[in-house]
């Protein structure tokens, strides 16, 4: 089956101080994703996950800049693509969730009209199909009598349904894929699950592949297929979801697993000494071995390449290369 | 030998008044908290968790005196604290301190690490500078960073690192409780480990007392010994950590266990979360303040309020499905 986005070799650099410095915010970063599949980019502050997403829809800030690799989306690079051509496929084609829902919406607009532009821009649907259309899309994201709430203001909602409410603007255009950076972070936990099992219920109907962005590996268990581990950049491990519950290959993989608190387990953490490193100052050879119990002297020096660990699981450490070379 | 705990909480109430419409007039109340109780022993652990609005904060601030109580007492080492003046409240203030959620407002960026931990002390007590800069030192040491750094400014540590300092802080006076409010969230989750087993460690070896106030789950219920689960401004729920986890009875309890995120992705499917969100303060459901939202609500449920009674195992809970 041909995946509806591959990204391959992805590199994303910053550039300050009139370019002398160069901070490499995504570096070689390749996975593909699925109808109907939903891949985890897991990682801490500073790994390059959000960076990642804005790459691919060509959202950078104007210090980034996409230096190496391709972006396939239905078989076109949009790397290669123009603003105004990006425009047309962002937001129909591919959508974007944002943390914050106060941020993505307009204050000043009612959100029936905001909930309606993709589908006025992007399918040109007007009148009263339009007013059908916003309301089928509220009805979608379990909003309560939609016809009357269309025309309220993002500050009379609360929390969660606000964030329903991006979701329904990043649904209008029919999207293929939907990349949600960290949508749950600022709702409660019941709000949380209930806006989790409606994502659930929304790609089971609609067959959408989504990209959950996340530091929750919760959240991970919950809702992917596929896990992509990020830090310093760099994806330093990728499996389905079991599989790396199961059997996590990278040493950070495993020590973040173990740093989590279970329910109902009073068993002492595991705790990773150190902090996430800074990207503008990043160690010699594998990023991650200053913090690192098992390193042995090779990983600071030599950068460590992909090692294919089962059919679809890979990882990029030094240890793992070694055993898989032995065996 | 009977000891009193070190904090007891009773019958607390804070409501604060609500203006309505163009003058300001009518007579609407948040309460925010509206009778709680409980009491926090030498070198344990409260964990105090609920959604947003459910008053844990304001809690909080009663206990650290920012806010004064509607109705209600708080005892510190069986004294009321609302009495409390002069040399009384200064060793009051000294005993209880906060941790808050955010290491990067919390602490002043225009002050050196030793002043940040040394003003506590120099308010409330009379030892020298160089006492101060001892105990600084020792406290630095004490929550896992080198003396070394006391020079420093707030911007250049880390978050964990600047959480520790606000621990320091904490600790730096004789401390007997204090107040962590959501101290891990703001952290990254490699960093979190290590300030729950510090806090953890610290507990151990100086036996303070926490009231740790959190929404997620997993880590409240790790680092408690007891929890009370609060719901518009009540406590609902409260029973030891490990009989809550195996047994929660108060469906709102059960919701936030099912609301909570998977282990394992091979975890079994925990019930479906239920619906609705937390209702305004302003208008609080008559009956139980839950029942619009419960799966299990009854027709007494939206008439008469349920009182706190005893668990069969410990703890309490407050429902009409537990007569």
């Amino acid at each position: 089956m041909i995946p509806v986005l591959e990204v391959a070799e992805l590199q994303t650099h910053f550039f300050t101080f009139g370019g002398t410095r160069v901070v490499k915010a995504v570096d070689r970063v390749s996975f593909s994703l699925h109808e109907g599949e939903t891949l985890g980019l897991v990682g801490e502050s500073g790994s390059g996950k959000t960076t990642t997403c804005l790459s691919i829809v060509g959202l950078l800030p104007r210090a980034a800049r996409i230096v190496g690799g391709s972006v396939v989306f239905e078989g076109e690079d949009l790397t290669r693509k123009s603003q105004r051509e990006l425009r047309r496929i962002r937001g129909r084609r591919i959508a974007v969730i944002l943390q914050d829902p106060m941020a993505s919406l307009n204050p000043l607009f009612t959100i029936g009209r905001q909930v309606a532009e993709p589908a006025f821009f992007h399918q040109r649907l007007r009148g009263r199909s339009l007013r059908e259309r916003v309301q089928q899309l509220l009805r979608a994201v379990r909003i309560p009598s939609p016809e009357r709430r269309m025309g309220d203001y993002p500050h009379e909602m609360s929390g969660g349904m606000r964030q329903r409410i991006v979701g329904a603007i990043a649904l209008a255009g029919g999207p293929r894929v939907v990349i949600a950076d960290e949508p749950t972070t600022n709702l409660d936990v019941t709000i949380q699950a209930q806006y989790l099992d409606l994502l659930k219920d929304i790609q089971r109907a609609t067959g959408v592949a989504l990209i959950f962005v996340t530091h929750n590996l919760g959240i991970v268990a919950k809702m992917c297929d596929r896990v992509a581990v990020m830090y310093a950049g760099q994806i330093i491990e990728q499996a389905p979801v079991r599989e790396l519950f199961d059997h996590p290959g990278h040493p950070y993989t495993r020590a973040l697993l173990g740093s989590v608190p279970k329910l109902g387990s009073k068993e002492p953490l595991y705790s990773i000494a150190g902090q996430p490193p800074n990207l503008a100052n990043l160690p010699a050879g594998c990023p991650f071995h200053p913090r690192c119990p098992e390193a042995v002297p090779r990983c600071k020096t030599e950068e460590p390449r992909d090692v294919r660990l089962g059919i679809a699981s890979i990882a990029r450490c030094w240890l793992v290369d070694d055993d898989v070379t032995r065996s | 030998m009977m000891t009193s705990p070190v904090l007891e909480v009773r019958g607390l109430k804070k409501h604060f008044p609500a203006r309505h419409g163009l003058l300001g007039r009518g007579d609407a109340w948040v309460k925010a908290v509206d009778g709680v109780d409980f009491a926090i022993d030498a070198g344990e652990t409260l964990g105090l968790i609920g959604e947003s609005g459910c008053g844990k904060t304001t809690t909080s601030r009663l206990i650290l005196l920012q806010e004064t109580p509607t109705a209600g007492a708080i005892a510190f080492a069986g004294r009321d604290i609302a009495g409390l003046e002069g040399r009384e409240l200064m060793t009051y203030r000294r005993a209880v301190q906060v941790v808050f959620q955010d290491p990067f407002s919390s602490l002043s960026p225009r002050m050196r690490v030793h002043d940040i931990i040394g003003e506590p002390l120099e308010i409330h007590t009379d030892l020298s500078r160089a006492a101060i800069r001892e105990r600084v030192d020792e406290v630095l040491e004490l929550v896992g960073l080198q003396p070394d750094v006391a020079p420093l400014f707030p911007h250049e540590f880390s978050g964990g690192q600047r959480q520790r300092i606000a621990i320091a802080r904490a600790l730096a006076t004789d401390t007997r409780l204090i107040v962590l409010d959501e101290p891990v969230s703001a952290l990254d989750v490699s960093v979190r480990a290590q300030i729950i087993n510090q806090l953890e460690h610290l507990q151990r070896t100086l036996g303070v007392s926490y009231l740790f106030i959190g929404h997620d789950l997993a880590t409240v219920a790790h680092i408690s010994h007891r929890i009370a689960v609060m719901y518009l401004g009540k406590i609902v729920e409260s029973a030891d950590s490990d009989t809550l986890c195996a047994r929660p009875m108060h469906p709102y309890t059960r919701a936030l266990f099912a609301a909570a995120l998977p282990s394992h992705p091979d975890d079994p499917p925990r019930e479906r979360p239920i619906a609705g969100e937390v209702p305004s303060a302003l208008s609080v459901p008559s009956g139980c303040r839950f029942h619009p939202r419960c799966p299990s609500a009854m027709p007494i449920c939206s008439e008469v309020e349920p009182v706190l009674r005893p668990r069969d195992d410990n703890g309490q809970v407050a429902c009409h499905l537990y007569p």
